[in-house]
């Protein structure tokens, strides 16, 4: 009798495990809404009327599905790096189109009409970029909920216009002082705020990261990008994607776009991690690339750490990347060999942010830039018959001042 | 199991309590902790839990916080917090507990963590993140070294769980009085329903911690727990007294002597 692995598709396990990671590593207290937050997403998942709520919304409000795009000049670019001026056909799903400017409101509707169905009337979410802070002040306003964001004080200066629009949406916008006064620092917080808040309060996290089941709930309500994109595909080349290349900060685009071809070989799947400004630990934010097995924030992952297992400092121009750890399903997808994941510089990106918008018109968020980056790379590599898709997360509406500044000190 | 079980034992034999003091390992110094242990222990305190600072504390409190941030910021390391208790221990009665996360534990690995712990004379642990489902090999390979490993249990603990808990701990068990992160609270806590229920399915001895500020609050809950745990107004006394230039070791010993007070007359050593 062998016994064979299951699919990369059929995990976590029960216990939230993705192989030797995930797990929930967390206070006691927090045990029982973790259950509760499980047995609700069960019974949601076997719920048409869920589904049918979740559907519609996503349609009517979000404006989903989002266009898988061909980008023709962003292709002759690339073609024009190499020899043989041919490049793989580059394709942009446009998930920057969905209400809020990102991928994140997929997940912050999903949660929010669990939060619902558990009966509880707060949510309070963590946020970097402040993406995840808009999307889930959208969603509490838009289903009467109290809402509480925690934004890192450096991450609340470089996206004042996302501080801004989240008080204009009725959250209570609270700002973080301790530590590295980022993302990080920020889910610190909103557990702490959990853990005196659990009875009448559903934590919103933002990405595929945090104590099972986080990780797999992300995942499933952001998986509509990958469906999506496979259906387009399809439709538009007849084919599956050669390639797929997503950012990874938490991971919950890429986590999103990448989870329904995990099972297909042929397809190969790219995550691109911000390489920041240099390759010293307190430089960049690419634990999967730099970073070793470890704990934070209630699950095992890579993690950048010290010999100590203090979280260290990280570095990104981008302030959703800006975060020492990465959800446990792509630390599962890079030691399965399933997922390569590469990293793109702050200055990459600032290139493939400039070169986006004159190339399609369109400004992608710093975060996304990091994706267009290594994809027009990978794309120069590959034959002209080929497609790649990149997933395009968010716009950039919100990184034009931060953008301007940096590429003005960078010229 | 030695000391921790041991003391516990001897507490029960003499129908006395434990008042279990936590500090933070480097605040306000390495050098000062040796000092501090004797302090505490010569004041009244039983077993002392001894904070590994981390860089992200998420069941802390600001103060808690606050402290293990200064820490590391003045560069205490684990290996040092070793050192420092290996040449403190044979000087000290009271039982060490170390309450380390298991960011750190993981990253020094479990078997060399525990190990040098052994060797440096730590009685126990509490691993804050590590509930039931994640804490099974930490407690057996702390037991395999004769070391206990005291779980949580929380208000939002359900019954079937608290059973499940207590037969995994060893040494004893860690009851949370509230909801929430550690910090300094005015309320009394009431613990007794909670503490009658958990008597109902273990043996081994109830110590009770989170938010428990004075020796009123000790009283309380050592009426129905066998040990007090107090850790943020200890520590929020300590970093002032540092702050202001004050004898950190003599105001740590007078504070605790003065929780001490809560504890039954015939608990206090002398």
């Amino acid at each position: 009798m062998t016994t064979a692995t299951p699919p990369l598709s059929e995990l976590p396990t029960p216990r939230g495990r993705f192989g030797a990671f995930g797990g929930a590593y967390v206070p006691e207290t927090l045990v029982a809404a973790l259950n509760q937050l499980e047995r609700a997403y069960a019974d949601a998942r076997a719920d048409t009327a869920f589904q049918t709520e979740l559907d519609g919304l996503l349609h009517n409000y979000v404006g989903r599905p989002t266009p898988l795009q061909f980008a023709p000049r962003l292709t002759e670019h690339a073609a024009s790096k190499t020899t043989s001026a041919a490049a793989a056909r580059i394709w942009l799903k446009r998930e920057d189109l969905n209400h809020t400017g990102a991928h994140k409101i997929n997940n912050t509707i999903g949660q929010a009409l669990l939060t619902q169905r558990m009966g509880k009337k707060r949510i309070i979410a963590e946020t970097g970029a402040g993406q995840h802070g808009v999307a889930s002040a959208t969603a509490a306003a838009k289903l009467g909920l109290d809402c509480v964001v925690y934004m890192g004080a450096e991450d609340a200066r470089r996206q004042r216009i996302n501080v801004v629009r989240m008080q204009m949406l009725g959250a209570e916008v609270r700002t973080v002082n301790s530590g590295s006064r980022t993302l990080k620092d920020a889910t610190n917080e909103a557990m702490r705020d959990w853990m005196g808040s659990v009875e009448n309060t559903h934590y919103v996290l933002g990405s595929v990261v945090g104590p099972h089941p986080f990780p797999m709930i992300v995942r499933d309500f952001q998986a509509v990008i990958g469906r999506e994109t496979r259906a387009q595909c399809a439709q538009q080349f007849s084919a599956l994607p050669d390639a797929i290349v997503a950012c990874v900060g938490g991971g919950s685009n890429a986590a999103g776009i990448f989870f329904d071809f995990v099972d297909d070989a042929a397809v190969e799947l790219i995550g691109v991690e911000a390489g920041g400004a240099g390759l010293l630990l307190g430089q960049h934010a690419a634990p999967l690339s730099h970073g070793a097995p470890g704990v934070l924030h209630g699950s095992m992952s890579y993690v950048l750490q010290s010999d100590d297992g203090q979280t260290a400092d990280v570095h990104s121009c981008s302030a959703g990347l800006d975060y020492p750890g990465v959800g446990p399903e792509h630390s599962c997808w890079k030691d399965a060999g399933r997922v390569r994941y590469t990293t793109a510089s702050d200055a990459e990106a600032l290139d493939a942010f400039t070169l986006l918008a004159r190339t399609e018109g369109i400004i992608p968020a710093l975060e996304s830039a990091h994706a267009v980056a290594r994809a027009i790379d990978i794309a120069a590599t590959m034959p002209a018959e080929k497609n790649l898709v990149v997933n395009l997360s968010g716009r950039g509406d919100k990184d034009v001042d931060e953008a301007a500044r940096l590429l003005s000190e960078h010229r | 199991m030695g000391r921790i079980v041991d003391i516990f034992d001897a507490k029960r034999a003499a129908g006395e309590k434990a008042l279990m003091p936590f500090l933070c390992a480097g605040r306000p110094s390495l050098e000062a902790l040796p000092d501090l242990l004797a302090g505490v222990e010569n004041a009244g305190a039983s077993i002392v839990e001894l904070g590994f600072p981390f860089s992200d504390p998420i069941a802390d409190g600001p103060v808690i916080a606050a402290a293990m941030h200064r820490a590391l910021e003045a560069g205490v390391t684990v290996d040092a917090i070793f050192d420092t208790v290996e040449k403190a221990r044979p000087t000290l009665k009271l039982g060490l507990v170390a309450m380390v996360t298991v960011s750190i534990v993981t990253r020094w690995g479990t078997e060399r963590f525990l190990d040098r712990a052994a060797e440096a004379g730590f009685d126990g642990f509490i691993f804050p993140d590590a509930p039931l489902e994640e804490a099974e090999s930490l407690v057996g390979a702390a037991g395999e070294r004769g070391l206990t490993a005291s779980l949580l249990i929380s208000p939002t603990t359900t019954d079937d769980r608290m059973a499940r808990i207590a037969a995994l701990s060893t040494g004893f068990v860690y009851l949370l009085a509230r909801i929430g992160i550690t910090g300094e609270r005015s309320e009394t806590p009431d613990i007794g329903a909670r503490v009658a229920a958990l008597r109902r399915i273990t043996d081994l001895p109830i110590a009770c911690g989170f938010g428990i500020s004075t020796s009123e609050h000790v009283r309380a809950v050592v009426e129905h727990a066998d040990a007090a745990i107090v850790g943020s107004s200890l520590v929020h006394l300590l970093e002032k007294a540092s702050d202001t230039g004050a004898d950190v070791i003599a105001q740590g010993a007078r504070f605790a002597k003065e929780l001490a007070v809560g504890l039954p007359i015939s608990s206090l050593n002398r």
